[in-house]
């Protein structure tokens, strides 16, 4: 098996949040800890775009890179994860991150921050798999139930896939083929019956 | 006959020199996901422990659940 990715295709997403409130919801994260979250572009603007963001399970992690007591570790899958017995919570890896995906608790006394915490891909954690340990550390080990994340799974407009490298690819080259470009990847033609509508107008037409 | 209570004595008093290692705790192993999780809530179509047979349902179920155009063609 390829190594299991995450992409989000800018084209379909429609900043719902529900890959953000699945992900709550499956591993009950707490308030002030968002293991992925939409970010807009250009908000407002037309043509803007969004994203859904969360660890993307780097193939040359920085965070593992960084971290100076080494409690990450990566599964035969490609699977970023980490230890909460061993963090400190120190935040190099938050430094690190390309993707802001080390999230901190900080509900301790004088702001102190807590263990990291982060997206699992839905694979839970070091504790033996499917355990109440498991869930309260790191949420739901779906992948060992043989499905696939949350936040995938439960994405309106399938913007977010997930899963082995090899079948998003295959998904997503698919789907660029066949959507076209322009106006056409959101059916302005098919709903109004012009696929010049919607087009950017000809240069010196009158308007 | 005080020999023996000697060298006990002294093996006790020595033994609080000696120096903890301070290795960094390695992460714990991690059982594989396609072990499963003995749950009733794990989905229908493989089995616990049978890599291949994992691998190829969720590539399966990957292709259902979010590839809409082989549903639509």
């Amino acid at each position: 098996m390829a190594r299991m990715k995450f992409i989000c295709d800018a084209e379909r997403c429609i900043e719902c949040n529900g890959c953000v409130t699945a992900c709550k919801n499956e591993h009950e994260v707490p308030w002030g800890v968002n293991r992925r979250r939409v970010v807009t572009l250009n908000d407002g603007v037309p043509g803007e775009k969004s994203i859904s963001v969360a660890c993307m399970h780097c193939s040359d992690a920085p965070c593992m890179a960084v971290c100076p007591v080494n409690c990450f570790y990566k599964t035969d899958e490609g699977v970023v994860l980490h230890d909460k017995d061993v963090c400190i919570g120190c935040g190099y890896c938050s430094y690190a991150c390309p993707f802001g995906a080390p999230q901190f608790p900080s509900q301790g006394t004088f702001g102190v921050r807590g263990k990291m915490d982060k997206c699992t891909f839905c694979a839970g954690g070091p504790e033996e798999n499917g355990s109440q340990a498991e869930f309260e550390k790191y949420g739901r080990n779906r992948l060992a139930e043989g499905k696939l994340p949350a936040c995938a799974e439960m994405c309106s407009t399938k913007a977010l896939l997930a899963g082995d490298g090899d079948v998003v690819a295959d998904i997503l080259r698919n789907r660029v083929v066949q959507r076209g470009k322009g106006a056409e990847v959101w059916g302005w033609g098919t709903a109004y019956g012009s696929k010049k509508a919607g087009q950017p107008p000809e240069t010196g037409a009158k308007s | 006959m005080m020999r023996p209570f000697i060298v006990i004595a002294a093996l006790a008093t020595l033994a609080a020199c000696g120096e903890k290692p301070q290795a960094l705790g390695l992460p714990k192993s991690d059982a594989p996901a396609f072990a499963g999780t003995g749950s009733s809530f794990t989905a229908p179509g493989w089995k616990a422990g049978d890599k291949t047979g994992w691998e190829q349902h969720l590539k399966v179920r990957q292709q259902n659940s979010q590839n809409d155009y082989s549903k639509m063609n």
